[in-house]
C-alpha cells in the first residue's frame, strides 16, 4: 500500500467533487485504524504543501448514536483548515460539494496547549479561551457515505466546511452540557438536542481528542479551534436551503445554500 | 351500566390488579377521542370519589415524533392526582407500576387561573408563578403499550407517577424554547433534548391544554402543576434503575426503581 498515493486518491475526489468507492473495498481491503490515520496524516501533509494552514482538529462520532451504528469505543478525528472556513450568513455553493450533509456543534478555542495522556474534561475547560457556536458541514468522498470505519478516518473523517457564530462565551459562564440545540432548515426544526449528546458533555471530547492525539505524540495547540462533534444528527443540504443552529446562551450560527 | 362507565372500570381493574388489558380500539374501532376523554373524566370522578385530588394536568403526545407515531396532529392531556406524587431523589416500588417509561419535561406551577378558548403562550408565561425540572413516569393499562390516540385518552393519559425537583424558579429569564435537556439512566446519557422539542415551546403546550379543558368547561385553577411534555423520547424503565434529568438553568431531579 502506498500510503502517499491512497492520500492523493482522495484529495483528488475531494477537489473534482467526485465521489469515490471506498478503499477498503479492494484498494486496501485489510485497512486497519492505524494505517487509516496514517493515510490522514499524508493527506493532511499534501494540503499543508498546497499552502493550506490547519486551524484544529475536529472530532467525529462522538454520538452514541453513531458510535453503536459503526460499532466503535471511540470517537474519531479531522482537520479543519482555514480554506473550510465560511463566514457566518453567507450562502455556499453546491457545487463545490459532493452531498453535503450539516451538523450543529460547540467549537472550542484554546487558550493554552493541551497534551494527553489522562486529560479530563476539566482539564480541556481550564485550558479553554471561549467556546463559539458552529454549523459544520461534512462531505464524504464516498459514494452514498457508505464506508468503514477506516475508510472515513483516511477521508478526514469526512471535513467539509465550517460556519462559526460569532458570540463567543467563555466556558464557564455555561452549562455545556445542558446547551439546548435546535437546527433549524427553511423555518423547521430539522433535529434537536443538549450538549451531552457529544459523549456526555463537550469538553470531555476534547479531552478524549488530546488522548488519542498523545498516542501518536501529538498535542493540542494554543489558539486551534477544536470542533467537539455534532449535538443534532447530519441532515442533508438541497438547494435554497437556509440553515440555522441556535445554540442556548451562543446565540445563533447560521448559511443558505445555491447551486 | 353505559359503555364509558364499563371502559372506566375495566381500566380501572386494569391499573388495580395490575394486569393490562387489549386496547379498547381492537375491539370497538369506532371509540372516538371524544368517547375517551368521557371515560377519562369518569375514572377521574372515580378516584376523587375515593378521595384522590386533582393537583395538576398533563401534556401528552407533545412532540412530532410522538404524533406521527400515534397518527395524530396534535397532543393529548390527562389528569394529576396527590397519589401520583413522587419525592425528588426517592424510591418508587415497582410494585407500583405495570410497564413504565421515564421522560424528562418542564413542569408549571400557575398563580393565576388560565380559562380559554383563546389563551395564548403570552398569557401563559404571565400566569407562570414558577417552573421546576420533572421526571414523569409514564405508564400504560394497556398490554404492551399497543395504543392508539382513544386508548390513551381513555386511559388518563398513559399517566403513571411524576417527580418534581430543583428549585423553583421565575419563568421570566429563561428562554424556555431553547432550554437543554438531559437524561441519564443508572448514571449514562441516554438521550438530550430542547424546550423546542415541544410544540416550538412549553408554553404552547400549555396554551393548547387551556384551550382544549375549554371544550370540557374546565379551568387551569391558581397552584396547579402542569407537566408541559417530553423534551426526549420515553425510555423503558427496568427494577433497580435510577433516572436523572438535568435541565439548564433549572436543576435536577431523579428517582430510582425497587429492585
Amino acid at each position: 500500500m502506498n500510503k502517499t498515493e491512497i492520500a492523493k486518491f482522495l484529495l483528488d475526489a475531494e477537489l473534482e467533487r467526485q465521489d469515490v468507492v471506498k478503499i477498503t473495498a479492494n484498494k486496501v481491503p485489510d485497512l486497519t485504524v492505524e494505517e487509516a490515520y496514517e493515510i490522514q496524516q499524508e493527506l493532511v501533509t499534501l494540503k499543508l504543501e498546497q499552502g493550506h494552514s490547519i486551524v484544529g482538529p475536529k472530532m467525529g462520532l462522538t454520538s452514541r448514536a453513531k458510535m453503536k451504528q459503526m460499532n466503535v469505543e471511540d470517537p474519531i478525528y479531522g482537520y479543519i483548515f482555514d480554506n473550510m472556513v465560511v463566514q457566518d450568513g453567507t450562502a455556499i455553493s453546491l457545487s463545490d460539494f459532493i452531498h453535503p450533509k450539516v451538523e450543529a456543534e460547540i467549537a472550542f478555542i484554546l487558550g493554552k496547549d493541551i497534551e494527553g495522556p489522562g486529560i479530563t474534561g476539566a482539564q480541556v475547560l481550564a485550558a479553554t479561551e471561549h467556546v463559539v457556536s458552529a454549523l459544520e458541514i461534512i462531505d464524504s468522498r464516498y459514494e452514498n457515505f457508505n464506508f468503514t470505519l477506516p475508510d472515513v478516518i483516511a477521508d478526514n473523517a469526512s471535513s467539509s466546511k465550517v460556519v462559526f457564530g460569532n458570540l463567543i462565551r467563555k466556558p464557564e459562564e455555561l452549562e455545556l452540557d445542558l446547551v439546548g440545540t435546535t437546527l433549524t432548515i427553511n423555518g423547521e426544526i430539522r433535529d434537536l438536542g443538549a450538549g451531552a449528546a457529544v459523549v456526555g458533555h463537550p469538553a470531555n471530547s476534547v479531552a478524549m481528542l488530546a488522548n488519542m492525539l498523545h498516542r501518536k505524540g501529538d498535542k493540542l495547540k494554543d489558539g486551534q479551534i477544536i470542533l467537539t462533534g455534532g449535538i443534532t444528527g447530519a441532515v442533508q443540504l438541497s438547494n435554497g436551503d437556509v440553515v440555522s443552529a441556535k445554540l442556548d446562551g451562543l446565540g445563533e450560527v447560521s448559511f443558505s445554500v445555491k447551486e | 351500566m353505559d359503555i364509558t362507565e364499563s371502559y372506566a372500570n375495566r381500566l380501572l381493574i386494569a391499573e388495580k390488579e395490575r394486569v393490562g388489558i387489549a386496547a379498547l380500539t381492537d375491539e370497538n374501532p369506532s371509540f372516538s377521542t371524544t368517547d375517551a376523554y368521557a371515560v377519562q373524566l369518569e375514572i377521574i370522578k372515580q378516584k376523587q370519589q375515593s378521595g384522590q385530588q386533582i393537583v395538576g394536568k398533563k401534556i401528552g403526545l407533545t412532540s412530532v415524533a410522538m404524533q406521527e407515531l400515534l397518527g395524530v396532529d396534535e397532543p393529548d392531556y390527562g389528569h394529576l392526582l396527590h397519589g401520583m406524587v413522587v419525592e425528588n431523589g426517592s424510591e418508587v416500588s415497582f410494585e407500583r407500576v405495570m410497564q413504565p417509561k421515564v421522560e424528562g419535561e418542564i413542569a408549571f406551577v400557575l398563580n393565576k387561573e388560565l380559562k380559554g378558548p383563546n389563551v395564548t403562550a403570552l398569557e401563559v408565561l404571565q400566569a407562570t408563578d414558577y417552573i421546576l425540572p420533572a421526571l414523569e413516569i409514564v405508564d400504560s393499562r394497556v398490554k404492551d403499550w399497543k395504543i392508539k390516540l382513544p386508548d390513551t385518552i381513555a386511559d388518563n393519559a398513559s399517566s403513571g407517577l411524576y417527580v418534581l425537583g430543583g428549585t423553583p424558579k421565575r419563568i421570566d429569564k429563561i428562554d424556555l424554547s431553547q432550554v437543554g435537556m438531559v437524561l441519564l439512566k443508572n448514571g449514562e446519557v441516554v438521550n438530550t433534548g430542547v424546550g423546542a422539542a415541544v410544540m416550538g415551546h412549553p408554553a404552547n403546550c400549555v396554551a393548547w391544554l387551556a384551550n382544549k379543558l375549554s371544550e370540557f368547561d374546565i379551568t387551569l385553577n391558581k397552584g396547579e402543576v402542569i407537566l408541559s411534555g417530553a423534551l426526549s423520547a420515553a425510555v423503558n424503565a427496568e427494577p433497580g434503575d435510577v433516572f436523572t434529568a438535568k435541565i439548564a438553568h433549572l436543576g435536577e431531579v431523579s428517582v430510582r426503581f425497587s429492585s
